[in-house]
């Protein structure tokens, strides 16, 4: 199983990510740096978490429009497994990589506490380790993750079982629309997410809910 | 030697500039000239309270700043202490107090970003904040404005730096109406054997500039830090500085990449008075000139004068002393993380601080007198009085359930959440206890068993009632704290938060509140490291409370042996370690007075410095072998309040005694020093009283059990917990949502 892990000036939970994949897949990701030209080989590609460029201007917005965006889009194209967490997702709308907007929270506040998922959609590479239905507890930590769609948008990616995650028992943080904390491409192999599975993996963290993402991922590209 | 005067130096321009007349005269005798208005501004910025301590150095000499793990006390950007395994914690509070009240986000967001890069620029990279808020009466016009600005500016910097805030405090009183607190505290790891330091040596070496460029924000910021607010407040807006915590974390990665490579001769950051302090502190630690060619720097704005470029405070900067033959591996650092740098002057071996521009030099002066030679003045000061006992009869009566509800619901000691959701807690993967317990906790990543404790304590009220007692009770609450939570507390750091100290009365209680600080490191083993002292803290005349605020740090050897205070099951037994035989008895200077009956009188609690040694000693060692299953402290509002916040942490309710004969309200309200909750498993009881407790010399008693979904204080009515915690969660939501009229 190989992973890559892109940085961009900015990104602050690379090192969280990092740990996580190596913990659970056994090797270190490779580092991409968000000017680097070429991409190693990979099954999986993980944008982490962070504030890249600051986020001065929509966040994501600027790292969706670097040139390694453009390799990512490509391998994406062929099937490779792609994960955007918090800032990842972010930077995955903003590229076009997945339906929807992430727009300031509903409170105009920055909220960092632990919400309910439920795993709307478990036959995917990325949530295959969950059961259907399944309600896990995640760290969320952001100020920009009310997702939003316009009503054909929802309808399609609903209809599609692309709404990977719903948050659950009136935990919604920051009002997405119809609860949405994860979304899927249409041919479900790149993944967003606001909330932090790689922040929620051993039991010093408190529990465990986010390590069947990753094992789930790690045993099916491997 | 001369240097043109294109301003003339008037007594007004000399006063503007917050130097007395004698300070001036000072001047004059050392440079034996009149100085040019560049070089004014530079002994402004050196010599003015902020930067020369003039008024508290004579006292902080007194305090205790070594120990065997102290391998670099106050005097450079960061305190650093030894944990072992060839590790280093650098850690340091300061204040940003003045820029607060005046733009809070933007004040807040630079104090975080300034005590940041205190710790990163002696090569640890950052691993736990705290922010220390002091505002004034929430139903002050100004005080939902100032909590939310400073709040969101807290957590709008340190989020996007990524670093976890793992604790604070916030307090409210009305004396800071006007002059609010904000305390930042940042903590970080480094090899111990790999400090950089802010010592420049070699002469002829390049001083390089890295980060964001000059602009004229922050001029006179740290001149400003050290005067008092009048009505003309709101002007003062311009001398505060803008944060941009995305270039503050590519500073901080290539700083560590650039230190990686050898290169790093000397490092200063660039805060208050940037390029004139920074650059003054390396030549003269090293005993070499330094000299700087301002045409060199990087500036954001057009036309600045060497005026504004030696005194701008604008963010994100540092300077350093660079290996000339290792530059190029440096400048591919700063290119890779797309930071302005530059070479702008060299180290030299003549002693002087020369500034050149267009052609001139705009400043001559001897560099080591710029920061030796800063007046320092033995301030007269008034021994404070403290107030007298209260009668022992003089005890205001009220239900002990209603007083518990009120008081847990309360400003002073209802939840925070509505504050620290808005701080990252989580990042880097390794917080063990968030914002909410006895001390923020988390682990030393790469090391197996090892945890960092960090808190930060003080009792304002105290403070104002006794200084001496304020200033000790601060340290022990501190080192509670962090017993509590079952570290070993290695080392603190101290933010003086006083009001005007040329007022005697108010330099007493600095005084005094320093050697009570004094006092208590020493008899705790707990030395100060680092600091900062903010003086000035008045609005029209009326200071702040004395808030000598003291961040602790504490080290724990196994993360799998430590406490937490939630109760950990029902069933267990409730002991109160430390307690006088009556359980709690001092109710001067309490919440439950100040809150419930609107009284600030009596003395505050004592502090017994042995005792609270031997207690605590104590109580850690039953962590550590697992007899202990959850501890915390008692503090504000004493046993009721603890109680119900081990409750309500836990979901899990406790039902407590009450001594026949005693009046339950200093026994449950009272706030007597040098206590601890601790719970341990029934089977476990009898060993402990078996085996421990004959020999400990301390009185522990049996108080209740854990259980049941209510909180049950001796007679009174049970609290149903969700009572409890709706109550303890209402008060902050609702007042910042404007719900409370009044407020």
């Amino acid at each position: 199983m190989k992973s890559a892990v892109v940085t961009f000036p900015g990104s602050n939970r690379d090192h969280d990510m990092i740990v996580a994949l190596t913990r659970v897949g056994g090797t270190p990701p490779a580092i991409v740096w968000h000017k680097d030209t070429e991409v190693p080989a990979v099954d999986l590609i993980v944008i982490p978490g962070g504030f890249s460029y600051g986020d001065y201007l929509r966040a994501g917005a600027i790292a969706a429009r670097s040139p390694v965006m453009d390799i990512v889009r490509e391998r994406a194209a062929r099937g490779v497994k792609v994960l955007g967490v918090c800032n990842g997702f972010q930077v995955l709308t903003e590229a076009g990589l997945l339906p929807g907007v992430l727009m300031r929270n509903a409170s105009l506040r920055f909220v960092c506490r632990e919400v309910r998922l439920e795993v709307v959609n478990a036959d995917t590479a990325f949530t295959r380790g969950y059961a259907p239905g399944q309600v896990i507890r995640a760290p969320v930590a952001h100020h920009d993750g009310n997702y939003f769609a316009d009503s054909e948008t929802l309808a399609a990616i609903e209809g599609n079982g692309q709404v990977a995650f719903r948050y659950a028992e009136g935990t919604n943080p920051n009002g997405s629309i119809h609860d949405i904390a994860g979304v899927l491409n249409q041919d479900k192999n790149v993944l967003g997410l606001m909330p932090h599975p790689e922040n929620l993996i051993e039991s010093a963290h408190g529990g465990t809910d986010g390590l069947p993402l990753f094992s789930g991922l790690l045993q099916q590209v491997a | 030697m001369s240097i043109p005067n294109d301003i003339p130096i008037t007594p007004e321009l000399v006063a503007d500039h917050g130097l007395k007349p004698d300070e001036y005269q000072k001047i004059l005798d050392l440079i034996g000239r009149e100085p040019t208005f560049t070089e004014l501004g530079i002994f402004s910025a050196m010599w003015n309270e902020h930067c020369s301590y003039k008024s508290s150095k004579k006292w902080l000499r007194t305090l205790p700043t070594t120990g065997p793990r102290v391998i670099q006390g106050p005097g450079e950007n960061a305190g650093v202490v030894d944990i072992g395994d060839g590790q280093a914690v650098v850690f340091k509070m300061e204040s940003h107090n003045h820029p607060s009240y005046i733009e809070p986000y933007q004040g807040a967001a630079t104090g975080v970003g300034g005590i940041l890069r205190d710790v990163f620029t002696m090569g640890a990279r950052p691993v736990a904040a705290m922010n220390a808020l002091r505002f004034g009466d929430p139903g002050h016009e100004k005080t939902r404005h100032l909590v939310a600005g400073v709040v969101a500016g807290v957590g709008g910097y340190g989020n996007s730096f990524g670093v976890p805030t793992v604790g604070g405090e916030v307090e409210f009183d009305e004396r800071y109406n006007g002059n609010i607190l904000v305390n930042a505290f940042a903590a970080g790891l480094a090899d111990a054997d790999k400090i950089f330091y802010s010592k420049a040596r070699g002469i002829g070496l390049p001083v390089v500039y890295l980060g964001a460029r000059t602009g004229r924000d922050g001029v006179g910021g740290a001149t400003m830090a050290s005067a008092e607010f009048g009505d003309d407040i709101d002007e003062k807006r311009p001398t505060v500085q803008v944060g941009d915590p995305f270039t503050e974390k590519r500073l901080l990665e290539a700083c560590l990449e650039l230190m990686a490579t050898g290169a790093v001769i000397a490092i200063q950051d660039m805060g208050a008075a940037g390029l004139t302090c920074s650059a003054v502190e390396m030549g003269a630690k090293g005993d070499l000139g330094i000299e700087l060619d301002l045409d060199k720097v990087p500036v954001r704005e057009e036309r600045m004068t060497p005026y504004e470029m030696m005194l701008s405070e604008s963010q994100e900067r540092m300077l350093m002393v660079l290996h000339p033959d290792k530059e190029a591996a440096a400048r591919a650092v700063f290119e890779k993380w797309e930071l302005d740098f530059a070479t702008v002057g060299r180290t030299t071996d003549d002693l002087r601080f020369r500034v050149l521009w267009q052609g001139d030099e705009v400043a001559n002066l001897p560099i080591k007198e710029l920061g030796d030679e800063a007046p320092e003045y033995d301030r007269p000061w008034d021994m404070p009085v403290p107030p007298p006992p209260l009668a022992p009869d003089d005890i205001p009566q009220m239900d002990v359930a209603d007083a518990l509800l009120r008081m847990i619901g309360s400003p002073a000691l209802c939840s925070r959440r509505w504050v620290y959701e808005q701080y990252d807690t989580w990042i880097q993967g390794n917080s063990l206890q968030r914002p909410g317990g006895d001390a923020g906790v988390i682990r030393v990543d790469g090391h197996p068993t090892k945890a960092l404790a960090f808190t930060s304590d003080v009792t304002p009220r105290y403070c104002e009632a006794d200084p001496f007692e304020g200033g000790k009770q601060a340290v022990a609450e501190a080192w509670r704290n962090l017993t509590a939570v079952g570290a070993d507390p290695i080392a603190a750091t101290d933010n003086l938060n006083f009001g005007n100290p040329e007022r005697p009365e108010i330099m007493g209680q600095l005084v005094q509140a320093v050697k009570g600080i004094g006092e208590a490191c020493r008899a705790l083993d707990f030395p100060i490291v680092s600091g900062n002292v903010s003086l000035y803290n008045e609005t029209n005349g009326r200071g702040i409370l004395p808030t000598p605020t003291i961040g602790g740090v504490g080290l724990i050897p196994d993360w799998t042996r430590m406490a937490r205070s939630g109760f950990a099951a029902e069933g267990e037994a409730i002991l109160l370690f430390g307690a006088p035989d009556w359980w709690g008895t001092h109710l001067g200077q309490s919440i439950y007075l100040r809150d419930l009956f609107g009284r600030r009188d009596g003395p505050p609690p004592p502090v017994d410095l042995a005792h609270e040694k031997k207690v605590g000693d104590l109580v850690r060692t039953l962590i550590r072998d697992g007899i202990a299953t959850a501890v915390h402290d008692l503090s504000d509002g004493g046993l009721a309040i603890a109680l119900a916040e081990m409750a309500i942490a836990s979901g899990i309710g406790a039902t407590v005694n009450q001594l026949e004969g005693g009046d339950p309200i200093p026994l449950f309200f009272g706030e007597d020093q040098g206590r601890y909750l601790v719970t341990m498993k029934r089977e476990t009881l009898d060993r402990f009283f078996e085996d421990i407790y004959p020999s400990a010399g301390v009185f522990a008693p049996w108080i209740g059990n854990t259980g049941g979904t209510a909180l049950t204080l001796g007679e009174a009515r049970p609290i149903p917990l969700a009572e409890l915690r709706a109550a303890h969660e209402a008060w902050f939501p609702r007042y910042m949502g404007g719900e409370l009229e009044g407020h």
